[in-house]
């Protein structure tokens, strides 16, 4: 009977991963420029990622295995954003214009040809 | 000194955790790679100088727990936004950082771009330049709850946040 339910637990949280890994690559294709499609790919490296490994410690049961599992939940979620905005921040420094509505500020963005990382 | 001691612990919990497999070799193994991996970060001194009391804070899990909270909600509303793209607005916003210490401010820029709808493109001192993908995604970060949270996460008593 417990093992029924974890199962099934685990099967909405893959199946739930899943899908937000297709919404995520939805918005991918469908977002008009660089910068918002970052947005898009952080949906399937945020929760579509938690998900999927929520489901698999599901089915690992309560293991060393399980630990592994959530050591790489840790390191995915400590380099993705970090990886994220050096992408962001190579974009800008190659002067990839952003399709905005609004510019509230322009003096803090990094000059063209100014390394990626100067802090 | 402490320092040293509490990287080795650290790594030895770590080798543990990891291998699974407990035999006399194996341990021989796990502690000759644990006192390589000292004896290297001694070497490129990093031992201690990115210590901060941020890092091993009774707070961080429960800030974890509030910012998953926040992953989750954001992540919707981004979702929701793929299925209609015609909704976004993107836009660049500046916010203030009201921080002390190096590590919140790289908390704070970090935890801005793992919530969807959000990303830093620029850190400074004083302020984190922000891609926002609608207003929505903005509003969140302009009220200033999660700088508020990082300053308490930080230990700090009041900031004067947005």
């Amino acid at each position: 009977m417990a093992e029924t339910v974890i199962n099934v637990l685990s099967a909405i949280f893959l199946l739930a991963g899943g899908a937000f890994g297709i919404l995520g690559g939805l918005g991918l294709l469908r977002f008009p420029d660089f910068y918002s499609r970052l947005h898009a790919a952080g949906v399937t490296e945020t929760l579509c990622a938690v998900l999927i490994v929520l489901g698999l410690v599901l089915q690992s049961g309560f293991s060393l295995l399980t630990i592994k599992l959530l050591l790489i939940l840790l390191f995915l979620l400590f380099t993705a954003p970090t990886a994220t905005h050096a992408l962001a921040r190579a974009a800008m420094v190659d002067e990839v214009e952003p399709e905005v509505i609004a510019k509230q500020s322009s003096e803090n963005r990094p000059a063209p040809g100014e390394p990626s990382s100067n802090i | 000194m402490r320092y040293v001691v509490s990287l080795t612990i650290v790594l030895i919990a770590l080798w543990l955790a990891v291998s699974g497999v407990y035999k006399p070799l194996l341990f021989v193994l796990g502690a000759g790679s644990v006192a390589l991996v000292v004896w290297l970060s001694l070497r490129m001194e990093v031992v201690g100088v990115e210590h901060n009391p941020v890092l091993y804070s009774w707070r961080l899990p429960l800030y974890w727990a509030w910012l998953v909270g926040e992953v989750v909600k954001t992540n919707f509303h981004v979702a929701m936004l793929a299925l209609t793209p015609s909704r976004i607005r993107p836009h660049i916003i500046d916010v203030p950082v009201p921080h002390r210490h190096a590590v919140a401010k790289v908390t704070y820029a970090n935890s801005c771009t793992l919530t969807p709808g959000t990303v830093a493109l620029h850190l400074t001192p004083e302020t984190l330049t922000v891609h926002a993908l609608d207003d929505r995604s903005a509003d969140d970060l302009k009220t200033g709850a999660m700088a508020q949270r990082i300053a308490w996460l930080e230990g700090s008593e009041r900031v004067d946040a947005q």
